[in-house]
């Protein structure tokens, strides 16, 4: 019972040790304007992680997440901007394609990595096709989006604290959370239970590819322009950042509000070790040893749940 | 006591434009300068990093700047360098320079950047944003000059075979359209095959070897630069006659040429973008830190290899690396002059 508790203040421990060793570091950083530059790029990432977090909950792996967030971003810099009517039928069509993937992997029982990995290749196409070099510009309401500064709070943080609150709500509140984590779970008693399977992955897909069309729009809104590679990393660090939030690959056990935690984390280990002054040589290892650290105390605690539970 | 420091600043600055020769030090001294560099995996790369740790390592010991520290991204990723950009913001930095991943998509970051009160020099990989600086590489004139060179070289023209850099990188793009608006300029030639080489000797061998046998008699081969060498080993492992290739500065490029030279008077010309261009960009940084007015684009020589000059290349250029040269202060002011 505590170590199920531990397990679930795992991540916001492990963003909170962080945190105080950044402000440690360099307390510049612990202002208002500090945290806004520490985590705002954070948040388009936070998004996908909650894209990806739905696939997982369905027990799918999504690849195309990466290309499929600069695909949106290219999208969002150019027919948002200059024809928004045609931009989002361009968009809405995108999350159409999201959930007859999703059809598609279920009723032709594909492995959804191979397919994902196929899609990764088409949206990166589309991407160059719309963008052939970098350029465009974001829309004028998504710059200003993420250049508000409310009273007290940054932008970064009030936005990730929404996008938490939001999908903690769809997914663990609502009765399609329920379902698609049912599906993730055991979909055969989900579809005993009278629910059609098809659609409740095609909605998983659809819900996972609005996530990431906001993640889209938003990093565009923080980085003025688009290009057609600009978030290639977001593939892995959507994975990690489930996993990292106390997500697992499969069962159905996801947490929204710690894959948020899991996205900010993240984030926060690179300026860490840019901090640091770590050479760069390192600090891929340095990241994959604060994950392993992480998944390590996991672990640790699951096994002592096991051990005091039977 | 800050009204002081302003006063005896704008003093400083006003004897520094009067008195152009004289070196106004004395107001860059406390500033840092940091270099953010997006990759570090090639052999141009390298040499890039080591002119600037050369350069700034003896302006931070001789007290022009408190420091000038290099920070490279570890993925080759646009995020991951927008990130980093705003963590040296955080670091308080007075000035960064930067290669960036992409021309568009740190923009965010650099008008952060701008808007904190940080001077922004980009190079190489340079970005859009308005309020930053930019030391651009003319890379459609290099494309250009091969042209140029050539038409005097064989001014009966003929058929000639193009290398590409990497598919969807600008500066390839950038190139080729220098390379065909010289075709335009010089009718002679005719672009009969066009390959990618990517940069790289072992790639260009391969796409040549693989295209030759569908080629008529090739006058020249047009290249990026990184691609001569593997070219010419293409060529004379198919039993062809090598013909004129142009090279790009690399060490084994130059080496295959001083060989060529000496055995058979081969001549050819070499034309690349030398890597000490980031010392180039840090003495600008310090320019407009120093409060000289510097405008927002400019341009730097490419530099160029001949017939004559081929020997004393060839020496300073190190095994595996590129010819190169490191600015100073005065060539980062005539190029500031010269743009004006």
């Amino acid at each position: 019972m505590t170590s199920d508790r531990l397990r679930q203040l795992l991540p916001a421990f492990s963003l909170a040790v962080l945190l105080i060793s950044v402000f440690y570091i360099q307390p510049r950083t612990m202002s208002y304007l500090g945290l806004n530059l520490l985590f705002n790029l954070a948040v388009p990432i936070a998004l996908a992680t909650i894209a990806q977090m739905l696939i997982i909950a369905v027990n799918d792996l999504d690849l195309s997440m990466g290309a499929f967030v600069s695909f949106v971003a290219c999208v969002a810099a150019t027919y948002l901007r200059d024809t928004p009517l045609l931009g989002v039928l361009i968009l809405a069509g995108a999350i159409g394609v999201y959930a007859l993937v999703g059809i598609l992997i279920y009723v032709r029982n594909l492995p959804a990595i191979v397919v994902t990995l196929g899609m990764s290749f088409v949206w990166g196409g589309l991407a160059v096709l719309i963008l052939p070099s970098p350029g465009g510009a974001a829309p004028d309401w998504a710059r200003w989006l993420m250049k508000t500064k409310p009273p007290g709070i940054p932008m970064a943080i009030v936005a990730s604290i929404l996008i938490a609150g939001i999908a903690h709500f769809l997914v663990m509140r609502s009765s399609f959370g329920v379902v698609i984590r049912g599906v993730g779970g055991n979909e055969r008693s989900v579809e005993r239970a009278g629910w059609s399977i098809l659609w409740v992955r095609a909605a998983a897909y659809a819900s996972a590819g609005f996530f990431a069309v906001l993640a889209g729009i938003l990093l565009v809104g923080l980085t003025t322009a688009a290009d057609a590679n600009i978030a290639l990393r977001y593939t892995l660090l959507s994975i990690a950042g489930v996993i990292l939030g106390g997500g697992e690959f499969t069962g159905g056990r996801v947490s929204p509000i710690g894959a948020v935690i899991g996205a900010l984390t993240l984030t926060l280990a690179g300026s860490f070790l840019s901090f640091l002054r770590i050479s760069s040589d390192w600090q891929i290892g340095a990241q994959g040893a604060i994950l392993i650290i992480v998944l390590a105390l996991r672990v640790l605690l699951n096994r002592s749940k096991q051990g005091a539970g039977d | 006591m800050n009204k002081f420091t302003l006063a005896t600043l704008t003093l400083a600055l006003s004897m520094g434009t009067t008195l152009a020769t004289f070196p106004a030090f004395a107001d860059t001294a406390s500033k840092k300068i940091a270099l953010s560099n997006n990759y570090a995996g090639n052999s141009w790369r390298q040499a890039m990093l080591t002119s600037w740790d050369k350069v700034t390592g003896a302006a931070v010991s001789s007290g022009v700047v408190a420091a000038a520290d290099t920070f490279t991204t570890a993925e080759n990723q646009a995020t991951e360098q927008a990130a980093q950009i705003q963590n040296l913001i955080l670091q308080g930095y007075d000035a960064i320079v930067i290669n960036a991943a992409s021309p568009t998509a740190l923009n965010g970051a650099v008008k952060e950047a701008c808007d904190a009160g940080i001077v922004v020099v980009s190079f190489d990989g340079i970005v859009t944003e308005p309020c930053a600086y930019r030391i651009a590489v003319d890379f459609a004139g290099m494309g250009k000059s091969q042209l140029d060179y050539l038409s005097e070289k064989i001014p009966d023209g003929g058929n000639l075979l193009e290398l590409r850099g990497l598919a969807g990188v600008f500066v390839d793009d950038e190139i080729s359209a220098g390379i065909h608006a010289g075709v335009a300029e010089n009718p002679q030639f005719k672009i009969v095959g066009s390959v990618h080489g990517d940069w790289a000797q072992d790639v260009a061998q391969k796409a040549v070897a693989g295209i030759l046998p569908s080629l008529p008699e090739i006058a020249a081969v047009v290249t990026q630069g990184g691609d001569g060498y593997g070219s010419a080993q293409a060529f004379a492992a198919a039993g062809r006659d090598v013909p004129l290739i142009i090279m790009g500065n690399r060490h084994d490029e130059l080496l295959w040429w001083k060989e060529q030279k000496d055995a058979t008077g081969y001549e050819t010309m070499s034309v690349s973008i030398a890597p000490g261009v980031s010392t180039l960009a840090f003495w600008v940084a310090q320019q407009i830190l120093d409060g000289a007015t510097v405008p927002q684009d400019l341009t730097v020589p490419f530099l160029k290899i001949t017939q004559d000059t081929l020997e004393e290349s060839l020496e300073t250029t190190q095994a595996g690396g590129v010819a190169n040269v490191e600015y100073t202060l005065d060539d980062a002011k005539a190029t500031i002059k010269s743009s004006m």
